[in-house]
């Protein structure tokens, strides 16, 4: 099972013939997404060549990748100052799904980004997210899809190496995933903790959630109180940064305590009160997870 | 990146608003001469990166050029929330009829830059939206159309019933938003917003941070920076594109990703030991962004050992591999070095480093237990 995407899901890879976009592009393709194109402005007509003989058509805009292929997602590889366009640009060609790799996009940029993919329908997963993978099905975005195995646990997180982190720690002990999600890093991502929980709930097939959180904001928190009135599975909780001072940016974007607001306590705190039993290290994880689906 | 005060008020007064314009003092004698320039009683502002510079004495009033050098000599100098003063502003004393607040800030909840006033100003907003929060006005503005006249004339409309006050206060309102934009900033404030003896609004303070991801566009944002203000290392580190924290601790953490290097910073702290630093090489690693960043825990003289903790998604564990080969052989290691790296290239990653004679740590918590237990040994 899975949420968002699946083995049916006609991807295409916004920045193909980038370093990034490429490597991931091949993984991706490797994993068994359905691949379908690719777009980097200026290189249309070009054939892109992935995993064991397989190809994709490399097209200049994404309006023409989605007449010709039929895509309907779309993964972003493109560098910050393009990004927030590519962005809309999928979402004004009618890609109702768009996974945001990018890192360092201007947070005023993503205001516009954002409000432009409401208007036209699309979800935007991300900025700065290693995006999605539902073990057996598709993966979209650059998670190493041998960590993950299919399973009953779902997983959604605000960090990519934790998520990594967390996901490989569940597979080793046998808890395969439905979906893990990385909602990305910054103040503004698309997708909110809520967003991939109600779609866990909504599954049918997804028998305990995880939940990564870090410090900064108040998703956490908001997420929690979602998990109190409406998840009926378990919930496991982590949350980074319990030693970061504050004032600092801690790497991404939205980490960071300002004032009172945002600790790890308050977040640990706010878990906690509302029914999610938090981990202390990412490995401790693995036992409360396998303690809520005994229950 | 934030401004100082003198340099948020130059991005103000770009977008057309009044502001209380002043002179920057680096030495008590320049402070006299911009008070004699000036002329008559001015008030002398410590240019920090913090706020709260009032209550710590860094803010004072001067009525002649000697007594500005004085106050000067007092301020500069002085800490202010373990921030050395190097610059003051010397700026024309003006006589405040009424006090206001303005700021526009990006608000995660509503996802789109929000707006806001209250007639309460020159006091901590924080405290005035926590005793009080009606005191507070917002409008949130839509990206594509800016703050909208209407919008601006409503929240002036709550901080003046004088109609010429009023319209002078949207102005300055939407110029605020202006320089907010322009400036490519997250939050953007004036506290206090005065309305002067004149009958004028003047920003008397300008505050401003910028978003460090807007700087590649902003080549005149960027030459604000002050880089003296800087630690060596921070420097070293922005110039090598890593994201660096410097803690107190003597285990040296270098990961990739913001958030496995807040959870290994974590449990560094649950093995018993404490972080040197906060330090993600970030995604798509080069070689070099490595050997940067082994240069920089290096240079701590606290470091009693390293670790690495690498999950290779978007990272190939082979660039990093590369990197810490080349760092080790060009800058020479003093203390122990600990490598835990698994994911994209791993195989390929560990042949480099045991033919240049590495060992790894089996797991996460294994490599930081071994860097807590070097780094006390």
């Amino acid at each position: 099972m899975s949420i968002f995407v699946d083995r049916n899901t006609r991807v295409i890879v916004q920045g193909i013939t980038g370093r990034d976009g490429s490597f991931h592009a091949r993984q991706m393709m490797a994993y068994g997404t359905t691949v379908v194109g690719g777009v980097t402005p200026g290189k249309g007509g070009r054939t892109f060549e992935g995993p064991e003989g397989r190809s994709a058509p490399v097209f200049d805009t994404v309006e023409e990748a989605v007449s010709a292929t039929g895509a309907d997602a779309s993964v972003i590889y493109v560098p910050p100052a393009f990004a927030a366009d590519a962005i809309m640009e999928a979402a004004d060609a009618g890609v109702r799904f768009v996974v945001c790799v990018t890192e360092g996009i201007p947070v005023l940029d993503m205001t516009r980004a954002h409000a432009f993919a409401r208007d036209r329908g699309a979800r935007v997963l991300g900025p700065n997210c290693p995006g999605v993978i539902c073990p057996g099905e598709a993966k979209l975005g650059i998670i190493p899809g041998e960590i993950a195995a299919p399973g009953p646990v779902g997983l959604v997180s605000r960090s990519g190496t934790l998520t990594y982190e967390a996901v490989y720690h569940l597979t080793a002990a046998g808890l395969g995933q439905t979906a893990c999600v990385g909602i990305g890093g910054d103040p503004l991502p698309g997708t909110s903790f809520v967003d991939c929980l109600e779609a866990f709930a909504a599954d049918g097939v997804t028998e305990a959630v995880v939940m990564i959180g870090e410090i900064g904001g108040t998703a956490e928190q908001e997420a929690a109180a979602w998990v109190k009135r409406h998840l009926e599975v378990p919930a496991v909780g982590f949350i980074a940064g319990r030693t970061a001072p504050p004032g600092q940016r801690m790497g991404h974007a939205g980490a960071i305590v300002s004032g009172s607001a945002g600790t790890a306590a308050e977040k640990t705190q706010a878990f906690e009160e509302n029914g999610v039993r938090v981990a202390e290290r990412p490995v401790d994880i693995v036992s409360l997870v396998r303690e809520s689906l005994a229950q | 990146m934030d401004l100082y005060e003198y340099q948020a008020s130059e991005r103000f007064r770009a977008a057309g608003m009044r502001t209380n314009q002043g002179v920057v003092a680096e030495t008590p004698e320049a402070a006299r001469a911009a008070a004699e320039q000036i002329g008559g009683p001015v008030i002398v502002k410590a240019q920090v990166h913090t706020g709260g510079r009032g209550k710590a004495g860094g803010v004072k009033l001067a009525a002649s050029p000697a007594e500005a050098r004085d106050r000067a000599g007092a301020i500069l100098g002085m800490e202010i929330k373990g921030l050395r003063v190097r610059k003051v502003l010397v700026a024309p004393a003006e006589d405040i009829v009424s006090e206001a607040y303005a700021g526009v800030l990006v608000d995660r909840e509503a996802q789109c830059a929000v707006m806001m006033v209250s007639a309460e100003g020159g006091v901590d907003i924080e405290e005035v939206a926590a005793r009080d929060p009606g005191a507070i006005h917002k409008v949130r503005v839509d990206p594509r159309y800016g703050l909208l006249a209407h919008q601006a004339r409503f929240l002036a409309g709550r901080l003046y019933s004088d109609k010429a006050l009023a319209r002078q206060g949207a102005k300055a309102i939407a110029q605020l938003y202006d320089a907010f934009v322009e400036s490519g900033a997250s939050m953007a404030e004036i506290n206090p917003l005065v309305v002067n003896g004149a009958g004028e609004v003047v920003a008397l303070d300008a505050k401003m941070s910028i978003d460090d991801n807007e700087l590649f566009r902003l080549p005149e944002i960027e030459a604000m920076r002050d880089a003296g203000a800087e630690e060596p290392a921070s420097r070293q580190a922005r110039a090598a594109g890593l994201s660096f924290v410097k803690l107190s601790g003597a285990v040296g953490c270098c990961v990739n990703g913001a958030g496995l290097a807040m959870a290994t910073m974590d449990l560094v702290k649950y093995y018993g030991g404490e972080p040197a630093n906060f330090l993600d090489i970030g995604g798509s690693s080069s070689p070099d962004k490595v050997v940067a960043a082994l240069e920089i825990i290096t240079t701590d003289p606290d470091v009693k050992a390293i670790l690495f903790n690498i999950f290779g998604g978007i990272t190939r564990c082979d660039d990093v591999a590369k990197g810490i080969v080349e760092a080790t052989s060009r800058v020479g290691l003093e203390v122990p070095l600990v490598i835990r790296l698994t994911g994209t290239n791993e195989a390929l990653a560990k042949d480099i480093l045991a033919e240049a004679g590495f060992q790894f740590a089996s797991s996460m918590d294994d490599v930081v237990e071994k860097a807590v237990n070097l780094a006390s040994a």
